[in-house]
């Protein structure tokens, strides 16, 4: 059975840290990382890559549009 | 094409010089003295012939805004109104002078201030020449004296608004408003087709995005624009003034005064001269830029100057800028929408001239 | 650019599933973390780029938090005074109207200063796009009381809550435009969830579609949160906004197109 996985690439520089990304994703692939950006923000970040299934919901609710979802069937 | 010739009542005149100037639309809202000017658009119904739009906003407010936006497109917008309206649509003067937009605004003034009366004055000079709104800008404002000059300045209106993206102004009044005149109206133009550059009409590939704005955060870089329109003020001041001289030639005594009061000078000079006083008149064409040039010149001949303006007195203070103290500046003026007389205006004369 | 990926395998130009739209600009968009602003600019810039009509697209701009919109989307734009893209609109749609013409305001934009503009142009049914971002508050100025401010909700106007008994009550103004004639289609949506942001490109995918029916005003309305304005966390403020502004203004369509003769008549 084809199994989707996917992949999200962060701008990390760009992201904001509004969460609105974590609470977003059905698998709970994005955290918020403890790092802060130049901009002092704590960025999200994809810490559970594997549980990422591209469903881009995170990306589509970005506010700032920092993240680029790919995926692919395996 | 020949000129036709017709009867007319100074708010038609306008009205018909806007379509055959080839306007392209005409945003306005009703008011005494001077609602004829969108009652004769609606009733001639322009839309039909030229596509020229004609809209009833539901106010001044909204008037000078969809002027605002037109103007933004690059096609020939105006609006009318009389002072009380014209008060409302100050803060849209300056944003179209801060996004050097080209707009006709025509003022049909009336005494004042607040509500005032639906009678003739001239006492929104100080509003249309020296701000209004809030901001360092200018209008360029044109003073018609007669139906024919109400028909002329709207092509020449916006021509000068395009030649220097500036909104300008028709400084009218009441009286000039509703006499009937003969007027010569000029053939047919056909709206135009060139769109400038600046314009927002949808960004092709070929340009980068046009923003129509006059906001800027950064006052360094503010700064630079407001000295780019102190430039074209300048230019304007050089290149634009008009003016007309009736009996100045040798004149010991000069009149100054625009529109109505101006009419009556004439005729308050013809009667100075039977009584042996030579006055002369200097009828300013464009109250911005003003003619302080030719009055300066003017000064070095004559004894002294008088204003008649149908205000408390406001250009009188510009024509005192102008002479610089070389020679004595009076001012005459009814108010409250009366009319001066010419004889009364060589009384004054006569009173200034002997007790200064 | 830094950036944090996830498997990069994945990663290949073939795999794309989603990326923001090419029509907005390398610009960082000011907002606060969370706004709703930058999700409605997004999809907005989506649909624009999908419908091909960046070269027809003409915007008019408010003052509020929103008033840089024209660094944001690559298209032609024009900033209004405050409450008056409207009038601005008008004279654009008229003046040409084969172009697509939208309006975006904030609720002191459109339903304070600009309600004359707004009623009027939806009156008159204008074939323009009414974009109008409700976050019951004024973000811009520091977060005064709106003309949708909730009753009883706080700001920097209303220190003890909005007394609907000195203040006023919140206007409804989608609900008070779907009563006009003039305009065409009417809906509420939210920005705040994944559903939500799909429900709203969907309509505003209609609406720009349906302004080519000149059919009258389409009037969108988008309520959306201000984190800063009352002082919540982004993930907090879009619960309140569930739990509060929802109920107030329900989210849906309230007007929908029926087949009607075409609006503004050339001559009686």
């Amino acid at each position: 059975m084809a199994k989707v996985k996917g992949s999200i690439v962060v701008n990390i520089e760009r992201c904001k840290g509004c969460g609105i990304c974590v609470v977003s994703c059905p698998t709970g692939t994005i955290e918020m990382a403890e790092e802060v950006n130049s901009k002092g923000y704590n960025y999200a970040y994809p810490a559970h890559p594997d549980l990422c299934i591209g469903c881009a919901n995170c990306a589509i609710v970005c506010p700032d549009g920092v993240i680029t979802v790919y995926k692919t069937k395996i | 094409m020949e000129k036709e010739l017709r009867l007319m009542k100074g708010n038609e005149a306008v009205a018909e010089a806007a379509i055959r100037a080839g306007a392209d639309g005409y945003f306005g809202y009703p008011i005494t003295p001077q609602s004829e000017i969108i009652e004769y658009l609606m009733e001639a119904n322009p839309y039909e012939t030229t596509g020229m739009v004609v809209l009833q906003a539901e106010s001044e407010i909204a008037a000078i805004n969809m002027v605002y936006g037109g103007a933004g497109c690059g096609k020939k917008v105006m609006t009318s109104s009389s002072s009380p309206g014209i008060s409302l649509k100050q803060e849209g003067i300056s944003y179209i002078a801060g996004a050097e937009l080209p707009c006709l605004i025509v003022n049909v003034v009336r005494g004042g201030p607040g509500l005032g009366t639906i009678q003739p004055a001239q006492s929104d000079y100080f509003q249309a020449v020296k701000g209004g709104g809030h901001g360092d800008y200018h209008l360029i404002v044109l003073a018609p004296a007669s139906v024919q000059e109400m028909a002329d300045f709207v092509d020449l209106s916006f021509e000068l608004a395009f030649k220097y993206r500036n909104p300008v102004m028709m400084l009218s009044d009441g009286a000039i408003g509703q006499m009937m005149e003969k007027v010569w109206l000029s053939p047919p133009k056909e709206r135009s087709k060139t769109v400038p550059e600046w314009a927002t009409t949808g960004k092709p590939p070929t340009r980068e995005r046009n923003i129509i704005t006059s906001l800027e955060l950064d006052p360094d870089r503010q700064e630079i624009f407001n000295k780019k329109l102190v430039a074209k003020y300048n230019e304007i001041r050089e290149k634009e003034v008009r003016f007309e001289e009736f009996q100045c030639e040798d004149a010991e005594y000069l009149l100054v005064a625009y529109g109505t009061s101006a009419r009556v000078c004439q005729k308050s000079v013809e009667l100075s001269r039977e009584q042996g006083i030579k006055a002369g008149l200097l009828r300013p064409i464009t109250l911005f830029p003003f003619p302080s040039k030719q009055i300066n010149k003017l000064a070095d001949k004559v004894k002294l100057i008088l204003t008649v303006e149908m205000s408390a007195g406001q250009m009188v203070e510009d024509v005192m800028l102008s002479v610089n103290g070389e020679v004595p500046v009076y001012h005459y003026g009814r108010m409250g929408g009366m009319i001066p007389t010419p004889d009364e205006v060589v009384e004054n004369l006569k009173e200034r001239i002997i007790g200064g | 650019m830094k950036e944090i990926t996830g498997l990069k395998e994945i990663i290949k130009p073939e795999n794309l599933a989603y990326k923001k739209s090419d029509i907005l600009t390398d610009e960082i968009m000011h907002y606060c973390p969370g706004c709703g602003h930058s999700t409605a600019h997004r999809i907005l810039a989506e649909i624009i780029e999908e419908e091909g009509i960046q070269q027809d697209t003409i915007g008019v701009s408010p003052v509020g938090c929103s008033v840089f919109l024209y660094h944001y989307l690559d298209i032609d734009w024009q900033e209004a005074a405050h409450g008056r893209a409207p009038a601005l609109a008008t004279a654009i749609k008229r003046l040409l109207p084969d172009k697509i013409v939208f309006t975006y305001q904030g609720d002191g934009d459109l339903a304070a200063i600009g309600t004359a503009e707004t009623i009027h142009a939806c009156n008159r049914g204008e074939n323009f796009l009414i974009i109008f971002i409700n976050n019951g508050i004024y973000g811009m100025t520091g977060g005064q009381m709106a003309p949708t401010t909730l009753p009883g909700m706080k700001s920097s106007t209303s220190p003890y809550g909005r007394d609907v008994r000195t203040m006023g009550n919140p206007l409804k103004m989608a609900d008070l435009v779907a009563t006009l004639p003039g305009t065409y289609y009417v809906t509420r949506q939210s920005v705040h969830t994944p559903a939500n942001v799909r429900k709203t490109k969907k309509a505003m995918r209609k609406v720009f579609q349906y302004q080519k029916l000149n059919r009258g005003t389409c009037f969108i309305e988008i309520v959306s949160n201000c984190p800063s304005g009352w002082k919540m966390t982004p993930v907090q403020a879009n619960k309140w906004m569930e739990d509060n502004m929802f109920p107030f203004y329900p989210l849906g369509d309230l007007k929908t197109p029926v087949e009607q003769p075409v609006q503004q008549p050339k001559s009686e």
